[in-house]
């Protein structure tokens, strides 16, 4: 029997835009994933704290703020802080182009944006998780 | 923790020896009502306990859909005060198709926190209808959480739910109606009898108790954790404690077989199940003759 894939999703800093992270939210219940929701404006370190205690595949952070690129490089660091850089972490929101290659360098390991249709969310994290084998 | 919710048949050696390593913590069940404010409430009491110092490990059950298996796990937005405190450890289950208000492994999880040093494990079940009382089956206390405005005297004498609490919680106390949900209650303990064990002066050793709170204000709060700790002493000290100790004992025996034959049975009988379907379907064969046939030659040891 194998466990579903379990998914946080977090709104970091002054985004109080959830519309969309609801819609993903569902998206991924409906392709069978357990997905944690942490509400509004959480700070990162909630944030990982919560992914490292829910030990979850998937950390999803959605961000439509413009934030992104002090909130997640902050994520990344207290990642590898908490010994949990095998989280795979995956942004969704509102992100220059000019911005995609230096979070991915960061880590990110994808982006789905605005555009972004809900089946390509789900075959992207199943595809990611698959990726990085059984833990 | 995500080995045991994974459910494989390796961990179980050693989910044994976490069992026999915990024993030490308090169990609190919390249930109610969807919307009831459970898991609000939960973040209060992590609040009150955490201000002695006690640890705290909650199991935050939410349901899974019965059509994609997935489930939105969101009892950690009302929490959200606790993440940053090592003393409170906070985890989110699904039910993956358990019925009674528990997620299948949430024993096992509570176990781990037990054996790992937290004082108080509270689980806060899944919000429940008229009939999933399992979670007195797993509890040390059992808190029941009703909301005003849901349902009159009648509701209050049916059997089910609000027979398995030892302590009773009327939520969202700042609203006019919930005297009447109080007296309601108190009414329905008043009518019935007492099942509670007695002591050598015939007098029952725990008298159910209706705590009125409002999460909004912070009234109650205070006194139902008291409540909580008065109840825990009793179990801890009295014959209603051992008694409980052997029921939960005894449940978690047939529970863990149980779901062990279920997956065997699943495991043994996947390849068959379909062909047998088609024909109960079309009503060429009968349930009752078709399970005959699945259990007959069903390995139940290995």
């Amino acid at each position: 029997m194998s466990s579903p894939i379990r998914v946080l999703l977090a709104k970091v800093g002054l985004d109080g835009h959830d519309r969309g992270v609801k819609v993903v939210a569902r998206t991924l219940r409906d392709a069978g994933m357990d997905v944690i929701y942490t509400g509004l404006h959480r700070t990162p370190e909630e944030v990982v704290h919560s992914a490292v205690q829910e030990d979850v595949d998937v950390l999803g952070i959605s961000l439509l703020s413009g934030a992104h690129m002090t909130i997640c490089p902050r994520i990344m660091d207290l990642l590898r802080e908490q010994d949990a850089e095998d989280t795979i972490v995956v942004v969704g929101g509102v992100v220059p182009d000019d911005d995609v290659e230096p979070l991915k360098k960061m880590g990110v390991k994808d982006l789905l944006l605005q555009d972004t249709p809900p089946n390509q969310i789900v075959e992207t994290l199943q595809r990611l998780v698959a990726e990085r084998g059984p833990r | 923790m995500s080995r045991a919710e994974a459910g494989s048949e390796e961990v179980r050696p050693a989910l044994g020896e976490v069992y026999k390593a915990a024993g030490h913590a308090h169990i609190l069940g919390l249930t109610g009502v969807p919307g009831s404010g459970k898991s609000t409430m939960v973040s209060k009491l992590v609040q009150a306990v955490r201000k002695d110092g006690r640890k705290v490990g909650v199991i935050a059950i939410d349901p899974s859909s019965p059509f994609s298996g997935g489930a939105i796990l969101g009892d950690r937005i009302r929490m959200s005060t606790h993440t940053m405190d090592d003393g409170v450890y906070i985890r989110s289950m699904a039910t993956r198709g358990s019925t009674g208000g528990l997620a299948r492994s949430a024993l096992a999880a509570v176990d781990i926190l037990d054996a790992a040093g937290f004082d108080l494990v509270i689980i806060e079940t899944v919000g429940v209808g008229q009939d999933e009382v399992e979670i007195a089956r797993a509890s040390h206390t059992t808190v029941v959480v009703s909301a005003p405005g849901l349902g009159d005297d009648v509701q209050a004498i049916k059997a089910g739910i609000l027979e398995i609490a030892d302590i009773h919680v009327v939520s969202k106390c700042d609203r006019p109606d919930s005297n009447r949900t109080i007296t309601d209650l108190k009414t329905m303990l008043a009518m019935g009898i007492n099942v509670s064990i007695k002591n050598n002066e015939d007098k029952p050793l725990w008298q159910v108790p209706v705590v009125g709170t409002s999460s909004e204000s912070g009234e109650g709060i205070d006194q139902l954790l008291a409540t909580i700790d008065r109840h825990r002493d009793a179990h801890r000290t009295t014959a209603l404690g051992t008694e409980r100790l052997r029921r939960i004992a005894e449940y978690r025996t047939f529970k863990t077989a149980e779901d062990l034959l279920r997956s065997r049975f699943f495991v043994s009988t996947s390849d068959r199940v379909s062909a047998l379907v088609d024909r109960i379907s079309r009503r060429e064969l009968d349930p009752f003759a078709a399970s005959d046939e699945l259990m007959s030659d069903l390995a139940l040891y290995r």
